[in-house]
């Protein structure tokens, strides 16, 4: 038996077979235990009848992305398990448990030399009034990973409270049958023991985080279209907004959406949309609206699989150039991406506190990976960006003296809010003086056109725009959830006696050049690594910034995730 | 606010801004934007206080013409942007002007969902049975065999009813007006920004540009001869039975208005926290 540092295990079954239930409650009661973890999910489009997994990676430190292949590999049944593909790699020394009853074990696996056993978990959990076979599943897993029967099911009692006496019975009974079945089962790994953390710890998802932040940073209206995968954060603002005094519409589409959080934030009240791809494509009309108006307002967007409806269940890095360039004529504005779960949190806040500021919309690039995955994390710092806007407060009498759209050296001009007397203007969409009265004028439309760019260019963004870390003269450059992707593959780089560093951008528009280029001096190898097939982030660094050295790039598209395995093997090759 | 002696002193003129419409002469434009002001006065509000939103068209251009604050944004969306701002500051009067193009086609959905939201707020939508900003295209209540270059011999399309629509969708007050009568329209107004929940006016404004024709609606229209009812199915045979030159209240209802508690609460933000804690 030895201690491992980290351990992976994937639970897979057919949608509706309580594969994410079980990686939920194994990966909770984990952490519990003083462990921390990671899940993610990777299912089919389907409620019902589709394929559904749950990733889960629990380890004595800190994680941010998958392993390349899983130590345990559960199948409550195979059905649809051959659509993962690649998604779930094990290999010689995995150990791949499936019921005898549960299909015939995909292809990929069977060649993958691992060592399987036959586990009855469905027989088992029939002969339990009301058993299910994911709890079978779950109780396995706490036994192979050496987790204490106890904390998993004191988990069921609390977690199952709300189903009565009979159903927690029902899954604890499950959970001892799980533990009982690998009585003789021979397994050498097992979770070397936490570390203890003085901190709090919060088990949450990326989603959750992104709404949290949001609600620091000052949101009080958000209007929103369900889309997956971004409804979780629509599903957490909609109480807890209303706890915070604020209020949630669902909109009837994202046209509209978008165009009420416009009305809300012109009224003052900081406002905010989640979506995906296809919604933040029918929003960028409006988002061209509050650019020219100047009507500060945050658009959360969780990509997804695109073009089109692609992939909605699954992540990629691909609206990048719909974020930055995606409005017709020239209209600049605020572009931001999160780095992990917990910086879902600091990325939104933040991204209130420059939309405020700038009197701008600030898109915010998550994705699937992140907004979904659920993770440990130490309760994050209370930072103090908050939206606080320039208004027109007191303004003189004299009848059209305000000027909504005054030229003043930092860009951003005091905003009237309505019910201020002497402050009335008409917000406007057409090009307009600085009242705001509509013109044709060359000259109003390039002065305010120079307004609304001198404003997100003379701003001061400070430290936060980019994660910067390492030495070398080899530069690993990312962004998004691919950072912790790109963190640990340089650990394993340095551990093998090699030196990168890490650049990862959080704002992504406007550009840094002063800042890349200090970060970036005196690199000779810039490895470029990115969820999109086209490039995107490739492109954009090649429009922005001036790269030096040598530049590789290692893309590719959703929903296979980069492994850190790939990245340390670029970087090690690319040396030798 | 304003005290009231200072309401009673407001007049028509006090809410009109310095800017000069762009609107062609005779347009029925401009009888509404004066039923606006006269309605605004007689309602004693203090300009301030009262926010214009339009979408895109000729009869959007409304919001800069008056003293208001006013949100001109894009195509179709006035009603979606104006929900948003009242229920996030109720304390404020909600005019959505619009026209047939902007408010019946690309901003149809919107329509059906504001009426069924019933948001305390005031739709009007100047009809004018044609496309002016765009020189003379076909809208939703374009007669069907009215001949444009986009539509040569007619569309030969039913029009559209938005009467019957907004009455269907859950609309708390339904109106008819005509532009040409600029104090009844006031009137109207008036009932209309005061009944709670979703008002919706249509007013019938003459292009006299592209439908030279739309002159004659002074010699069709004609007085509701009921009053208002509060009862749907006698509006509905009355909306559906009608010329479309029945001018009037045609339906007022007594559904409660949306609008959720903003401003009243307001937690320690560590609150929302203790879900996520291990």
């Amino acid at each position: 038996m030895k201690d491992s540092q980290s351990i992976s295990i994937a639970f897979v079954g057919s949608g509706g077979a309580g594969a994410l239930t079980a990686g939920n409650f194994l990966l909770e009661a984990a952490c519990a235990a003083g462990w921390q973890g990671l899940l993610t999910r990777s299912v089919g489009p389907q409620i019902r009848g589709g394929e559904a997994a749950a990733l889960v990676r629990l380890a004595t430190h800190s994680i941010e992305c998958m392993p390349e292949q899983f130590d345990v590999l559960i199948g409550i049944d195979w059905l649809n398990a051959q659509r993962f593909g690649a998604e779930i790699e094990v290999g010689p020394q995995s150990l791949v448990i499936g019921d005898p009853r549960g299909g015939a074990l995909p292809p990929r696996v069977a060649a993958a030399g691992a060592r399987v056993v036959s586990v009855p978990m469905k027989d088992m959990a029939k002969a339990i009034p009301d058993g299910r076979t994911n709890m079978i599943a779950f109780g396995i897993a706490g036994k192979l990973l050496g987790l204490s029967q106890d904390v998993c099911s004191a988990l069921l009692a609390k977690r199952l409270g709300d189903k009565g006496q009979a159903a927690i019975e029902a899954s604890q009974a499950g959970l001892q049958a799980g533990y009982d079945s690998l009585r003789d089962l021979e397994f050498n790994l097992r979770l070397a023991p936490p570390k203890q953390s003085a901190t709090k710890r919060w088990l949450v998802s990326g989603n959750e985080m992104t709404a949290l932040g949001a609600v620091r940073g000052g949101i009080r209206f958000a209007a929103a279209y369900p889309i997956t995968p971004a409804t979780e954060i629509l599903e957490w603002l909609a109480p807890n907004l209303v706890k915070a005094g604020g209020a949630l519409l669902q909109a009837e589409d994202e046209l509209a959406a978008i165009n009420m959080i416009i009305g809300a934030s012109y009224g003052g009240t900081p406002s905010l949309t989640a979506t995906s791809g296809p919604g933040l494509s029918l929003m960028i009309e409006a988002l061209g609206l509050a650019t020219a108006a100047e009507i500060p307002l945050v658009i959360i967007d969780v990509m997804r699989g695109g073009p089109s409806t692609g992939i909605p269940t699954k992540s990629e890095q691909a609206d990048l150039n719909i974020a930055v360039y995606g409005c017709h004529g020239d209209a600049p504005h605020l572009v931001l991406a999160p780095q992990s779960v917990g910086d879902c949190l600091f990325t939104t806040q933040w991204a209130v506190h420059l939309a405020e500021a700038l009197q701008t919309p600030a898109i915010v690039l998550s994705d699937q990976f992140i907004g979904q995955a659920r993770a440990a994390i130490g309760r994050p710092a209370d930072v103090a960006f908050v939206g606080q806007r320039r208004t027109a407060s007191d303004i003189g009498s004299a009848a059209g003296a305000y000027r909504r759209y005054a030229i003043a050296g930092s860009g951003v001009s005091p905003m009237a809010l309505p019910g201020t007397p002497g402050g009335q203007y008409t917000a406007d969409g057409l090009t307009h003086n600085e009242r705001g009265v509509p013109t044709s004028a060359a000259s109003d439309h390039e002065a305010q056109l120079d307004k609304r760019q001198h404003k997100l260019e003379r701003f001061a963004y400070g430290d936060h725009w980019a994660t910067i870390e390492g030495d070398g003269d080899l530069a690993v450059v990312t962004w998004g959830s691919l950072t912790g992707v790109a963190r640990e593959a340089i650990g394993r780089v340095n551990r093998d006696g090699v030196e990168a560093s890490l650049l990862a951008p959080r704002l992504l528009f406007p550009a840094q050049p002063a800042g890349l280029a200090a970060a970036l001096e005196g690199k000779k190898r810039v490895l470029v690594v990115e969820q999109s097939h086209g490039g995107q982030f490739h492109r954009y660094l090649r429009a922005h910034y001036d790269l030096p050295g040598v530049v590789k790039v290692l893309n590719r598209p959703g929903p296979l995730p980069i492994r850190a395995s790939e990245i340390h093997r670029a970087i090690m090759q690319w040396r030798s | 606010m304003s005290s009231v002696d200072e309401r009673l002193a407001c007049k028509p003129a006090d809410y009109k801004s310095d800017i000069k419409p762009i609107w062609c002469p005779g347009c029925g434009d401009y009888h509404v934007l004066m039923s606006f002001t006269r309605a605004f006065a007689e309602l004693g509000l203090p300009p301030e206080r009262i926010v214009v939103v339009s979408g895109i068209g000729c009869s959007s251009r409304i919001p800069a013409y008056t003293n208001c604050y006013g949100f001109h944004g894009v195509h179709g969306r006035s009603l979606a942007l104006g929900a948003g701002l009242k229920v996030t500051r109720p304390d404020l009067t909600v005019v959505v002007a619009s026209g047939d193009g902007d408010g019946y086609s690309i901003g149809g959905n919107h329509f059906l969902h504001a009426c069924r939201r019933n948001i305390d707020m005031t739709y009007v939508v100047m009809d004018n049975h044609i496309y002016g900003m765009t020189k003379g295209q076909p809208s939703p209540t374009t007669e069907p065999e009215f001949d444009t270059a986009l539509s040569p011999g007619g569309t030969g399309l039913r029009p559209f009813h938005p009467l019957a629509v907004a009455l269907a969708s859950g609309a708390n007050f339904v109106a008819r007006c005509f532009s040409g009568e600029p104090n009844e329209t006031a009137s109207i107004l008036v009932e209309a920004i005061r009944h709670p929940g979703f008002s919706f006016v249509e007013i019938l404004s003459p292009c006299v540009t592209f439908r030279p024709d739309e002159r004659e609606w002074k010699n069709l229209v004609h007085r509701a001869p009921v009053a208002a009812t509060s009862d749907p199915a006698r509006a509905a045979r009355r909306i559906m039975t009608d010329d479309g030159f029945n001018l009037g209240i045609l339906y007022r209802g007594d559904r409660k208005p949306y609008q959720p508690a903003v401003g009243h609460t307001s937690i320690d933000l560590s609150e929302l926290e203790k879900d996520f804690e291990l």
